[in-house]
């Protein structure tokens, strides 16, 4: 791997950033994205070496990784580097970097803060009204020219009024909240812990949640403990009329379960943007009209790439100036994820 | 009351239709081969038509039917009933506000969410199995966009409403500034375009609303702004709408009306940047069943001499 360009000395003397694949900024916006004058960017993926080789030989005094989900950072990339002290994350979850590890090290890690959470409540309203008036189903409809021949299209269900149980009412599940009541739902939740100072009823169980709600939005983070949180059981108690909408991490679900019952009716409908083994989706759902997919871009938007843009180049800049860094993880606070 | 004949002019609720029968005596125009000749028959027996926003009462109708004692449509728009002569031969109007205000404030929004957020082409995007080939592009995000609104009654307040939640700055064009209203008033509909990211059409359809969505609006609210019609069709001249966003100097469509429903204009159906929907805005069993309720509910106190529950005239 060659220095970068000779003729700007002053280039080859920037700390290095390791990247081991492209997030996805760099695929949809160049990988010119986060450029700095503070930084430059070690690209693992460029190499033909194997990861171990190429860290052995080429990362050994680098102190940073920009990580996204496909990108993980695990136990055994860290040991590979001694001098590690940073890892940024393009991605609002946390379950593909080792935290334990991390906090072993005194790693710290920096994430995408509360940069996307308006987009991802956005998705989620956008995915519920979708599902209960079945706009995707019906814009198919018309722009096949069914509408002339076939007449009226079959009635919605009416969003005002229903009970939304939030699972998860960190930042996003907060936002999700706050635009859904405006809709004249009423909001509960479920959380690690109930939330003090809040005032919508909290559920100690997912299951019993459920049960109590007519949409189920997934909000949480992924960890040993939210792996196929919502299960057969989670399911049944949601409901014949119960939609679920999932905005959050594909293993959150237990996706076989969740096909099962949608494709017997035993749930009204579903709005998901992740899934348990993406990009492949389960084929039986395309068959179903009352399934919302999106492929896993409740964030991408113009507006929330450059917030992440100013973020990631901000925490890097940060760190390699000795500033405190613009949105820290407080490691102790995070469940494991054992991936 | 079963021998008070209700002409029901088109289909619209099954329940509305099976209640319609157990009180009086429905005739559905419908299933009537020959309309002339059915009137000239039963004309002096029908004294309640009941249309909804395809086909109401206009005048022709009104003049064959001399025993016509009240129109009640089942929906709020009263755009298919000659109101004008309704009040001139003392002929009652009702319609159905309310019930579906939330409904149809509800889709507008989802409308806005599908158009900025490409939801319905990110899901046809999945159901091609395009993803494994690599990630779709990015969208515009809905958050914080200035939201302009065409008629401030029940529905446009109820988009504010919304739109507020998502920290949307809203402003409006109405007949008439609304002192007390907090959202910033534009005296014109080109004004307002030129000043918003989202245009919603939320006013009643009439002689002055007619095409008020025009080149000149289309031109105003310009290649990033999006058009809602949540109204009525003949409230957007539809030819100039669809060669904008054909020619993407239109930013992007979100109608659920148009102007030959159920024709809708086949050069829309391979753009991306349009979602269409087939006239759904109150298409909820809970609304449906509410306005049915309300058709049945004025019906019956007009024959009943009891005051009306949602007259319009």
């Amino acid at each position: 791997m060659a220095p970068e360009n000779p003729s700007h000395p002053s280039e080859n003397d920037l700390p290095y950033v390791l990247i081991l694949k492209p997030p996805p900024s760099f695929v949809i916006l160049g990988d010119h994205f986060f450029n700095s004058t503070k930084f430059r960017f070690l690209k693992a993926y460029e190499s033909p070496l194997p990861l171990a080789h190429f860290l052995l030989a080429h990362a050994q005094s680098v102190q940073a990784i920009l990580s996204s989900g496909g990108a993980p950072v695990t136990a055994d990339t860290i040991r590979l580097m001694p001098l590690l002290r940073l890892v940024v994350t393009t991605s609002q979850g946390l379950n593909h970097i080792d935290l334990s590890e991390c906090r072993r090290r005194g790693i710290v890690v920096a994430s995408a803060g509360t940069i996307y959470s308006a987009d991802c409540a956005d998705s989620v309203v956008a995915l519920l009204i979708d599902v209960l008036r079945k706009v995707s189903a019906a814009d198919r409809f018309v722009k096949q020219g069914l509408w002339s021949s076939q007449g009226e299209y079959p009635l919605g269900s009416k969003l005002g009024g229903k009970r939304v149980g939030i699972v998860g009412l960190g930042s996003i599940g907060s936002e999700v909240a706050k635009r859904l009541e405006a809709f004249g739902c009423s909001i509960s939740y479920n959380s690690r812990k109930k939330k003090p100072f809040c005032s919508y009823p909290f559920y100690l169980n997912v299951r019993e949640l459920a049960a109590n709600c007519d949409a189920l939005i997934i909000c949480c983070a992924l960890t040993d403990e939210t792996h196929h949180l919502i299960n057969k059981e989670v399911l049944s108690a949601l409901g014949k009329d119960g939609v679920i909408i999932n905005i959050a991490r594909g293993p959150i679900m237990d996706e076989k379960e969740l096909v099962r019952c949608l494709v017997e009716g035993e749930i009204r409908g579903a709005g998901l943007d992740v899934f348990e083994h993406e990009p492949d989706v389960p084929n039986e759902l395309f068959a179903l009209d009352n399934v919302v997919m999106s492929p896993h871009n409740a964030v991408f938007t113009w507006e929330s790439f450059e917030d992440l843009r100013k973020l990631v180049v901000g925490n890097l800049e940060a760190f390699f100036s000795n500033e405190p860094l613009l949105t820290p993880v407080v490691l102790d606070d995070q469940p494991h994820f054992s991936g | 009351m079963e021998s008070i004949g209700v002409l029901m002019v088109c289909p619209m609720n099954s329940y509305l239709e099976h209640e319609l029968e157990k009180r009086f005596n429905l005739f559905r125009f419908w299933t009537v081969p020959e309309k002339s000749a059915f009137l000239a028959t039963n004309k002096n027996s029908i004294r309640a038509v009941v249309g909804n926003s395809s086909a109401g009462a206009d005048a022709e109708l009104i003049e064959v039917l001399p025993k016509l004692e009240i129109v009640a449509s089942f929906s709020v728009g009263l755009d298919k009933i000659d109101l004008a002569k309704c009040k001139e031969k003392g002929i009652r109007v009702t319609n159905t506000p309310d019930v579906l205000t939330d409904d149809v404030a509800d889709l507008a929004i989802g409308l806005m969410l599908a158009v900025l957020r490409k939801l319905c082409e990110s899901d046809r995007y999945v159901r091609s199995g395009k993803w494994k080939k690599g990630d779709y592009r990015l969208t515009t995000k809905f958050t914080g966009k200035k939201v302009g609104i065409i008629g401030l009654g029940r529905i446009g307040m109820a988009v504010a409403k919304r739109a507020e939640a998502f920290s949307c700055p809203i402003s409006y064009y109405s007949r008439t500034e609304k002192p007390e209203i907090k959202y910033k008033y534009y005296p014109g509909v080109v004004e307002l375009a030129a000043n918003c990211d989202i245009l919603v059409v939320a006013c009643s359809l009439t002689e002055e609303t007619l095409h008020i969505i025009n080149r000149e609006v289309i031109d105003a609210l310009g290649p990033k702004g999006v058009l809602i019609n949540v109204g009525r069709g003949p409230h957007v001249d539809e030819p100039e709408l669809v060669s904008a966003l054909v020619e993407r100097r239109l930013g992007g469509a979100g109608l659920d009306v148009f102007e030959h429903e159920p024709e809708v204009p086949e050069e829309l159906f391979g753009l991306d940047n349009v979602v269409l929907l087939p006239h759904v805005g109150s298409g909820t069993v809970e609304t449906r069943q509410a306005m049915a309720d309300l058709v049945i509910g004025n019906l019956e106190a007009h024959f009943l001499n009891r005051p009306l529950l949602t007259p319009v005239v």
